[in-house]
């Protein structure tokens, strides 16, 4: 019952790294690039939903919404300055300004919000109006599962749900593809690569708001740096699973977020993250590709 | 319909394209012809958008394209067959087509794929077929087959030909002529000037960045220089 309960967090945990995944993984596999400041983004999200609760006093789930919105606007905006001008550049030079962008994000949130943590109030609270655990309790009270644990599980699935229909059905989500492949041949068949390298962005930055609520729900607290690890762990949960893949980072994020949990419970708290990396470098040493990276057949 | 008007095309220093200029008729089949290298390939780039000329002009259906993205050109009617294909390997052979019709109203995919199916049986049997499995032949099919599903006024077609065997040459240029008769206009890059002339109504001869001759393809065809430099002697 025990293991069952740490595997159950250890999912819900994952889901969070699997949706900020999500957005990595589109990202690179559109333009090329891996977008550190992605981590940031996920922060700023965390910010504008305490904002919108503790000062306009929205309810949590609005909270959100708006947070999405801010973080879209913030994803295309960082595209188009700080990206866009680079297309062409060598991907060192794309990199390194995307590190700079992220010190950039988290600064630019110790200046407005300060240094302190604030306090999170999470989307689900953890006790109701009786003051009785909002838990789901399975086996006679032996095993509880918090709803914002289930909620969050449930919107991982949903997402990637989502994402896949969109990718694989609509024209958008095509050219998407088609661009992630080859966007010289894309631009002949008449798409905008620039335009969709923006809404890959947009997405992203939305998927990374809802991360960003999910996650400070769990960690009840929120700092400019809130978002650097697990954009960290969401990075190494995209690369797990084979980087450019959907069905790719949600399984990666959600064998990370097992790992990390299980690693936490019956070995050490301190070595979680070190056992962690650990086990991607020996995914990567066995399978370059990640697990369900592509193979890609060439022709000639 | 095609005013290519002296381009001249740049690789940082390397001046690549030197004063080209050609013109391309409704209803004809032109072709440039040349050695590897002699800048076929970047010709067609540069009038499809994906690379600029630093002087003269482009203009197709008498619009200068000298402003207009890659992806607007298309727009206009314009659709080119890449260099090596450029299928999108890891979608179906139909999702590539209906990347075809892009710039298309959703209405036009149907009657699209009909077409194109009746023109290339091969793609039908592998319509559910992911592209990267495709073998050569299939392949460069599937690429002409995405160019005319937006139903362009210009086609252009760059070394259809390469990598194949003569008897899908063979299919391939049958196909050209089919499509010519259908009154599609066609731009052809070659290297197998032989095939190519003998279907075009007209020929550019590229040497090295410049365009040296110039005539009917069947007149090409029996020029001694032609014949010597490009046809084997």
């Amino acid at each position: 019952m025990e293991f069952l309960s740490y595997l159950i967090s250890g999912i819900s945990l994952g889901s969070v790294y699997a949706i900020i995944a999500l957005g990595y993984t589109m990202v690179y596999g559109i333009a090329k690039m891996l977008n550190f400041a992605h981590g940031d983004v996920i922060m700023v999200g965390g910010y504008v939903s305490f904002c919108a609760v503790s000062y306009l006093g929205l309810p949590g789930w609005l909270s959100v919404v708006l947070a999405m919105a801010v973080c879209t606007a913030l994803g295309v905006v960082i595209e188009g300055l700080a990206y866009k001008p680079l297309r062409q550049a060598t991907s060192l030079a794309v990199l390194i300004t995307a590190i700079g962008v992220s010190y950039f994000l988290q600064n630019a949130a110790q200046l407005i919000w300060g240094a302190s943590p604030k306090g999170y109030t999470p989307l689900i609270p953890t006790t109701n109006a009786q003051g009785e655990p909002n838990t789901l309790r399975l086996f006679g009270g032996q095993l509880s599962i918090s709803y914002i644990s289930l909620f969050t599980m449930g919107a991982c699935i949903v997402i990637m749900v989502l994402l896949t229909l969109f990718t694989n059905r609509t024209k958008l989500g095509k050219a998407m593809r088609a661009c992630s492949e080859d966007k010289g041949a894309a631009q002949l068949m008449g798409i905008n690569v620039n335009a969709t390298i923006s809404l890959t962005f947009a997405i992203g930055s939305a998927l990374a708001a809802v991360a960003g609520g999910l996650l400070c729900s769990f960690t009840t607290s929120l700092m400019p740096t809130t978002g650097s690890m697990p954009g960290i762990k969401a990075f190494t949960a995209a690369v797990f699973g084979g980087i450019g893949s959907i069905p790719g980072a949600f399984l990666g994020g959600i064998l990370l977020g097992v790992i990390e949990s299980l690693a936490k419970a019956y070995i050490s708290t301190q070595l979680a993250n070190a056992i962690l990396f650990a086990v991607l470098i020996i995914v990567l040493l066995v399978k370059p590709s990640g697990l369900l990276g592509k193979y890609v057949p060439e022709k000639v | 319909m095609l005013k290519v008007n002296d381009i001249n095309v740049y690789y940082g220093a390397i001046h690549a394209i030197k004063g080209v200029s050609f013109q391309v008729s409704e209803g004809e089949v032109v072709t440039l012809i040349g050695a590897n290298g002699a800048g076929k390939s970047t010709i067609l780039n540069t009038v499809c958008g994906l690379l600029r000329s630093r002087t003269g002009s482009v203009e197709f259906l008498g619009k200068n394209l000298a402003s207009l993205p890659a992806h607007k050109i298309v727009e206009l009617g314009m659709a080119h067959v890449p260099e090596g294909r450029r299928i999108f390997q890891q979608m179906t052979v139909e999702e590539n087509l209906e990347m075809g019709a892009y710039t298309q109203a959703r209405s036009t995919i149907e009657p699209g794929l009909e077409r194109v199916y009746g023109q290339f049986p091969r793609l039908k049997e592998r319509r559910r077929q992911v592209a990267g499995t495709l073998s050569g032949g299939e392949q460069q099919m599937l690429a002409m087959g995405r160019g005319l599903m937006s139903g362009p006024r210009l086609l252009m077609l760059d070394e259809p030909s390469m990598g194949l065997a003569p008897i899908l040459v063979e299919q391939i240029f049958d196909i050209i002529r089919q499509l010519h008769q259908a009154g599609v206009t066609i731009l052809l890059v070659e290297q197998n000037a032989q095939m190519a002339l003998s279907v075009a109504d007209r020929g550019y001869v590229l040497e090295t960045g410049k365009i040296v001759a110039t005539g009917a393809g069947a007149d090409l065809l029996r020029d001694e220089t032609v014949k010597k430099a490009y046809l084997g002697g």
